[in-house]
């Protein structure tokens, strides 16, 4: 037997899919400008472990140079990104939502857990709510380094008048790296958020559009129901 | 994206099965147009034709709304950060060559356009003989880097009390020009007469080099280093937004910092 749960507000939803094309526009737009003055690597001394992003890279996609428009791009969806994170912030604040999505003093402990169970080394996972405890201190870290990318990003591009926010930046250079390792960051947290969804499957992932879930109900459990109005209407359906 | 319509709403009741379907196709169906609208503005955004200047005129306008938008917070007395002229680099890069065709010599003059058919001529040494101001900053690059460096000159405040040009100073802009009419920028006034805006003419303490603007270049901390004019040879005031380069090329037109 089955039942329709809902998950995720309509608002959520909008925020979600606004949010997703939005910060691709700022990481296209900010990577042209990046390829400007593409000077930063992982290594120490000469030796590079890494370098964003290798000759081959340009080559093979033909990258041109193509600053100004990286720039005029950047600095108009910049707003749109800006003002969708401060909404869902808002909302997930007056709608109640943060208590799924803030860490409480068990999810440090359970997130490790959670981790092991997803690697397939643990048979249980910890109980949850909405989200789990990885997920909640995943979805946390992500609005801060929204708000990371809004102060890194200002303090590059107003580093004279809001000198104090460059300053608490550790410098020009330092805001501009923080910034660049957001990037990074978020490219990172793309990837694991969508392994995840596939892993979880259509049910889950349907429900960033639909708002809802098909809950599987047990028949034993069926055969004594949680009144719920969608329950009741089903039942009433089957004696007609 | 919202939830169908309450099953009492429509008449007919539907089964669970058909009120999971019902809900999906609705939220699919509007999820898509949503994706297509989107896709299609972007579309419509990235390929505007563009007029003249090689940037998009609705982004053109959000750099404009930017500048106006982030002039409420601008303060004509904040200052870049001074560094000591230790720090200052003995290499100082050099990124653009445009108007720099062939050397200047001292037969070099500074024309400065009062008004129309009303220009002064002024030699290095006129300029020189004003009180010298020296800066050592963070010179910013449009491209991504930075350089401390160290540059001194007159003071463009001052030039333009000295030179009786405190008239001008009510217009909204100086433009620049190299004298070979190449390279161009346009400044706005309150940028220009920030206190380390420099008509400069040292570098490290010695006279500019050749491939940094000898004899004279405009040296403006407040903006990226594109608005920066190496080899001055006309200046005029406006109040229409002069010529610039780089604007033309797609860059924003205040560039500032």
């Amino acid at each position: 037997m089955k039942r329709i749960v809902a998950k995720h507000p309509l608002a959520i939803r909008w925020f979600h899919w606004i949010n997703f094309p939005l910060l691709t526009i700022m990481i296209w737009s900010g990577l042209l400008i990046y390829w400007a003055n593409d000077i930063y690597r992982l290594g120490w001394g000469d030796k590079t472990l890494l370098k964003f992003f290798p000759q081959s890279f340009y080559d093979a996609l033909h990258i041109p140079f193509r600053l100004s428009t990286g720039m005029a791009f950047h600095f108009f969806f910049m707003w749109f990104f800006f003002l969708n994170g401060v909404l869902y912030v808002l909302y997930t604040i007056f709608s109640g939502e943060w208590r799924y999505l803030l860490p409480n003093r068990h999810s440090f402990e359970e997130a490790w857990l959670v981790v092991l169970h997803d690697l397939h080394l643990r048979k249980n996972a910890p109980p949850q709510d909405k989200y789990n405890a990885a997920q909640r201190i995943a979805y946390t870290a992500i609005v801060i380094m929204g708000m990371g990318s809004i102060i890194t990003g200002l303090a590059i591009y107003k580093p004279i008048q809001f000198y104090w926010l460059c300053a608490l930046c550790g410098g020009y250079e330092m805001a501009r790296i923080l910034h660049f390792a957001l990037t990074i960051g978020y490219a990172l947290f793309f990837v694991i958020h969508v392994v995840q969804v596939i892993i979880a499957g259509w049910n889950n992932f349907q429900a960033m559009v639909t708002g809802f879930e098909v809950e599987n109900i047990p028949d034993i459990v069926a055969a004594n129901p949680p009144v719920t109005e969608l329950e009741d209407q089903n039942e009433a359906d089957k004696k007609e | 994206m919202d939830s169908a319509p309450k099953n009492s709403n429509t008449g007919k009741k539907r089964t669970l099965e058909q009120e999971i379907r019902y809900r999906t196709i609705v939220a699919f169906s509007v999820f898509f147009v949503c994706l297509t609208c989107g896709g299609l503005l972007f579309a419509r955004l990235y390929n505007e034709p563009t007029t003249g200047e090689d940037v998009q005129p609705t982004l053109r306008a959000g750099l404009r709304a930017n500048e106006k938008m982030f002039s409420l917070f601008y303060s004509k007395s904040r200052e870049a950060k001074v560094f000591s002229k230790s720090d200052a680099a003995t290499k100082v890069r050099v990124n653009g060559d445009v108007g720099m065709d062939g050397e200047l010599d001292t037969s070099w003059r500074l024309k400065i356009a009062r008004n129309p058919r009303d220009t002064l001529v002024i030699t290095l040494a006129d300029i020189k003989a004003l009180p010298k101001t020296e800066v050592v900053f963070d010179f910013k690059c449009v491209e991504g880097w930075s350089q401390v460096t160290w540059w001194g000159g007159v003071r463009f405040s001052d030039f333009m009390k000295k030179y009786n040009l405190v008239q001008q100073t009510a217009m909204r802009y100086v433009g620049m020009v190299t004298p070979d009419e190449s390279y161009y920028v346009g400044n706005d006034m309150p940028s220009m007469l920030q206190p380390q805006t420099l008509l400069c003419y040292e570098m490290n303490g010695k006279p500019l080099p050749q491939n940094q603007g000898y004899p004279l270049r405009l040296i403006i901390p407040v903006k990226y280093g594109i608005k920066h004019l190496k080899r001055i040879g006309v200046m005029y005031f406006s109040n229409d937004k002069p010529k610039d380069y780089w604007a033309e090329r797609g860059y924003d037109y205040f560039s500032g910092l």
